[in-house]
């Protein structure tokens, strides 16, 4: 599998593996081909997770990971992906459904667009709340002091 | 409700915004079917937590859904990063905090895959006894709360007297009841206690009639079987598409349980059977269930009475500090694949620790599941995806 991505994506692709666990590093030029390509020619049919990190001090500021599963092969694998703060990405909720909540707990917590999602907004906090809590700028104790005031009424929520 | 594709996935908001009742128009009667929006939660005991859910209705059929969650976030995800990775040990117990003893499993040994460690024998002997202890509490849990939801109120009071016997185990191995921190990175930090092998035997003997209870109060009951036959039905395609695991999964015929696809802490070496369903409706999920409890105890009884002698932790740094390099882990917690994603830079902390929840994951099934049933009927489902909002939120 690895040899035939590899041929035909080039330097795009580069497989890895750490302790045990294989991954995909990919240019996001190649989302959602290969996501779409290991769902209908590899059968990995479950996506299992779907997240992201930030490394503030890097050009492309945000890793995605996407965790699939083959039930076919018994087998997991990783893809990951860098992309600038700013930049979008495909959805790859035409792939699997069950990107679509994930997708928006990223965005909820990085800031980071779906392009075709079916509904991009928050899901865990407020719909107005400013701010994305998981980038590392924002420090553990900020908060949207205005949201918190004008809808609980209260100075602060620490 | 045959492809999840063309059903593609519910944009409730769109739909919710263009209806509405239009009472003052003369063409519309009182007692015109127009479509009707209500909210059900945060506040409602039948969501077992702080769940919203804003159901779309025509008269009494579920048009749509859309779940609004997040009331209980805590911002788990951040924390992690904000702390060691012993000191973040105790908040997974937070998350799923009726199965918090899975959660902690979980999170071990993901720490410990990224140092390259492994628990002793013994320790993971002692992990699967209490893990497999809480998956019993958990489905008792699941089982009394559920069946009160859908109006049989005696299998709460039997499933909450039996799992106290559980809970009173883990109170003399670790002193909590519920978030109890059981194990540690690299092992367990507490040894069994006098008369535990004694305890967790009398238990088993003690709790075997009583599942058969259970399942005479609902198995064969008429009333329960109108109720879940055929209510809340997800075909395996459509569970798979929507990354459903645990039993929810198994009751739409998926044979597919990491303690045998990817086995962890010393699964591999017990006999026990996976349940699956062939219906994937509510009375499936709860017999797949009742199975599982009683596999449980089977392999309860095979691990507590193979527990070997030994050391209960393995060398592990004092100050835990990783090599660089990311690790995904996942069990099968008592709800579905409980995973963690960790990254590490090479220092004490986590740079970013993701926690992939079943209940998350699961509630996202919950619209398909309801769509064209009864309002009821959303209670019911609700019910037999086994949430848990601590989980969901984070």
């Amino acid at each position: 599998m690895v040899e035939k991505y590899k041929a035909q994506y080039g330097s795009g692709l580069e497989a890895q593996s750490y302790l045990g666990q294989n991954y995909f590093t990919v240019d996001r030029s190649l989302i959602p081909d290969l996501l779409r390509r290991l769902r209908d020619d590899e059968q990995f049919d479950y996506c299992v997770d779907l997240t992201a990190a930030h490394y503030p001090k890097r050009e492309k500021q945000f890793d995605i990971f996407w965790i699939l599963y083959s039930f076919e092969r018994n087998e997991r694998v990783r893809v990951k992906t860098q992309i600038a703060d700013g930049e979008s990405i495909p959805s790859s909720v035409p792939i699997w459904p069950t990107a679509n909540w994930l997708e928006r707990e990223v965005y909820d917590m990085f800031g980071i667009k779906f392009d075709g999602h079916p509904d991009m907004k928050r899901i865990l906090l407020p719909d107005d709340w400013k701010g994305f809590p998981l980038r590392k700028d924002y420090g553990i104790l900020q908060q949207d002091k205005e949201w918190v005031q004008i809808n609980l009424g209260i100075e602060s929520g620490q | 409700m045959t492809d999840v594709k063309d059903n593609a996935l519910p944009n409730a908001v769109a739909n919710l915004g263009a209806s509405h009742l239009d009472l003052e128009t003369p063409e519309h009667p009182y007692l015109d079917s127009n479509e009707l929006i209500i909210n059900m939660g945060p506040q409602h005991p039948a969501t077992h937590g702080v769940l919203r859910v804003i159901l779309k209705l025509d008269g009494e059929k579920v048009l749509g859904t859309e779940c609004v969650i997040g009331y209980l976030h805590r911002g788990v995800e951040k924390i992690a990063e904000n702390r060691t990775y012993t000191m973040f040990n105790p908040y997974v117990d937070r998350m799923d905090y009726v199965a918090a003893v899975s959660n902690g499993l979980g999170y071990c040994q993901a720490v410990e895959k990224l140092l390259n460690v492994e628990a002793p024998p013994r320790a993971n002997y002692i992990r699967v006894i209490l893990t497999e202890l809480n998956r019993i509490a958990s489905h008792q849990l699941w089982l009394g709360t559920h069946a009160l939801d859908i109006g049989a109120m005696t299998p709460l009071f039997y499933t909450f007297r039996d799992r106290e016997e559980i809970l009173k185990i883990f109170e003399k191995y670790c002193g909590a009841r519920l978030t109890t921190h059981a194990f540690r990175i690299g092992g367990c930090l507490y040894e069994t206690y006098a008369g535990f092998e004694k305890d967790v035997k009398n238990f088993l003997t003690f709790v075997a009639p009583k599942i058969d209870e259970y399942e005479a109060l609902l198995t064969g009951n008429r009333i329960w079987i109108e109720r879940t036959k055929n209510v809340g039905t997800i075909s395996a395609k459509d569970a798979i598409a929507l990354g459903v695991t645990g039993p929810v999964l198994r009751a739409s015929g998926v044979k597919w349980d990491i303690r045998k696809a990817i086995p962890y802490a010393n699964y591999a070496d017990f006999d026990f059977e996976i349940p699956i369903g062939q219906n994937g409706d509510t009375y499936d999920r709860y017999l797949v269930r009742m199975v599982e409890m009683r596999q449980s105890l089977r392999i309860v009884e095979q691990a507590v009475n193979g527990i070997p002698e030994g050391p209960i932790m393995a060398k592990v740094p004092k100050v835990i500090k990783p090599a660089p390099g990311e690790i995904y882990h996942s069990i099968e917690a008592p709800k579905g694949e409980l995973g963690y994603f960790i990254v590490s830079d090479g220092s004490t902390q986590p740079y970013r620790l993701r926690v992939r929840p079943p209940s998350f994951v699961n509630l996202q099934a919950l619209d398909i599941m309801v769509r064209g049933q009864l309002v009821a009927d959303v209670v019911a489902v609700i019910g037999t995806l086994d949430i848990v909002l601590g989980e969901v939120d984070r």
